[in-house]
């Protein structure tokens, strides 16, 4: 084990056992957020997303920390969000949660697991094609919000908090 | 709630805590990797799956995953993401047992009030919604990890977008499959 694998395992242990308080790792919430009954996995992931902004704003501004987006490769982007959310349906976990779900004891979640390797490999041999087609259609880069939109990256945190704040309101008082 | 009974669910955490305190793991994480690898990395699942298909690949076909440019462009290796998705199993395995959250199930409930008991049906379903959903994680680049969580922290439009199609592609298929269940 390098230093490596040491932040990587111990950075999972704390993100399985937080996901797990959470109860986020359940087919039920997965599903039930689908169906729009339950909102406890939005709940989660926004809260996560608009802490972890602000500490990724600051150190990146500071030089400490590198940013790392994912290309906006619109074809790509779309189709594969798109496919990604239909098997979620129906799989009813995604990657990360379905190790987690069969750490809790879900032992359905193995058959997803199997499933999600199946996919890679059927990816890894499609690829070359993907690369000449889907991939090639509209290729925009990593880019950020910020730099999109020609505005400050504070800007955005600020009016996504006041978003999520209502969001979280609303799902309170609809006691989602 | 018919699918969920607090007092057999051991202890759980409010989302919004524990949502909060993975947005603050994620920050010292990139920290962390940063310093001790020369590498920010950011939290992410499904380039694991790639390298794990790859690894089991190797063991009957090895000249096939050196020859393939997907799996030469993503290293089938052992990385620190990789070991990151071992942690999750275990953190989840630890916590569930430390709250009597922890159960053995075969088919969950929503499954069964639409699809019956079938241990196979519901194997199918998840095998067939998982070969779906990671060539499109592949194919976007991410998953509600790495697109969701990371992406969306570091305000990356394609992160924005592909969450979008996430759960907009979900809500339009669980409507469509489970539209005869009874809320």
């Amino acid at each position: 084990m390098t230093i490596e694998h040491v932040l990587g395992l111990v950075t999972g242990i704390l993100f399985g056992f937080l996901l797990q308080k959470g109860r986020v790792l359940r087919f039920e919430k997965q599903v039930a957020a689908m169906l729009l009954r339950d909102m406890t996995i939005l709940k989660f992931m926004l809260s996560a997303i608009a802490v972890g902004m602000v500490g990724v704003a600051a150190l990146s501004s500071a030089g400490v920390i590198a940013l790392n987006h994912k290309p906006m490769n619109l074809g790509a982007v779309l189709l594969g969000g798109g496919l990604f959310g239909v098997g979620w349906g129906i799989m009813g976990y995604c990657p990360g949660t379905s190790v987690g779900a069969l750490g809790e004891g879900r032992w359905h979640a193995l058959f997803a697991i199997a499933g999600m390797l199946t996919g890679a490999a059927l990816f890894a041999e499609a690829y070359p094609w993907l690369k000449a087609t889907v991939l090639s259609w509209a290729d925009f880069g990593k880019i950020g919000l910020p730099e999109a939109l020609g505005v400050s990256q504070w800007l955005i945190i600020v009016l996504f908090w006041a978003i999520v704040g209502a969001l979280f309101r609303w799902f309170e008082a609809k006691g989602l | 709630m018919k699918y969920q009974s607090q007092d057999q669910d051991g202890r759980p955490w409010s989302p919004y805590l524990a949502g909060a305190l993975v947005g603050v793991l994620a920050i010292l994480s990139a920290y962390a990797t940063t310093v001790w690898m020369g590498k920010t990395n950011y939290l992410g699942a499904s380039t694991t799956f790639v390298r794990a298909a790859g690894l089991i690949e190797q063991q009957v076909a090895a000249e096939h995953v050196a020859e393939n440019v997907y799996f030469t462009k993503e290293k089938v290796r052992v990385d620190w993401q990789f070991l990151f998705v071992v942690g999750i199993l275990i953190g989840a395995f630890l916590a569930s047992r430390l709250d009597g959250s922890f159960r053995l199930e075969g088919v969950p409930p929503i499954w069964r009030d639409r699809f019956g008991d079938s241990v196979v049906r519901r194997a199918i379903g998840a095998f067939g919604g998982g070969v779906v959903a990671m060539f499109g994680a592949r194919l976007a680049d991410g998953c509600p990890s790495g697109h969701g969580l990371s992406g969306m922290m570091q305000l990356s439009v394609s992160a924005f977008v592909a969450l979008a199609m996430f759960f907009g592609a979900g809500v339009a298929v669980a409507a469509f499959i489970y539209r005869r269940n009874k809320p």
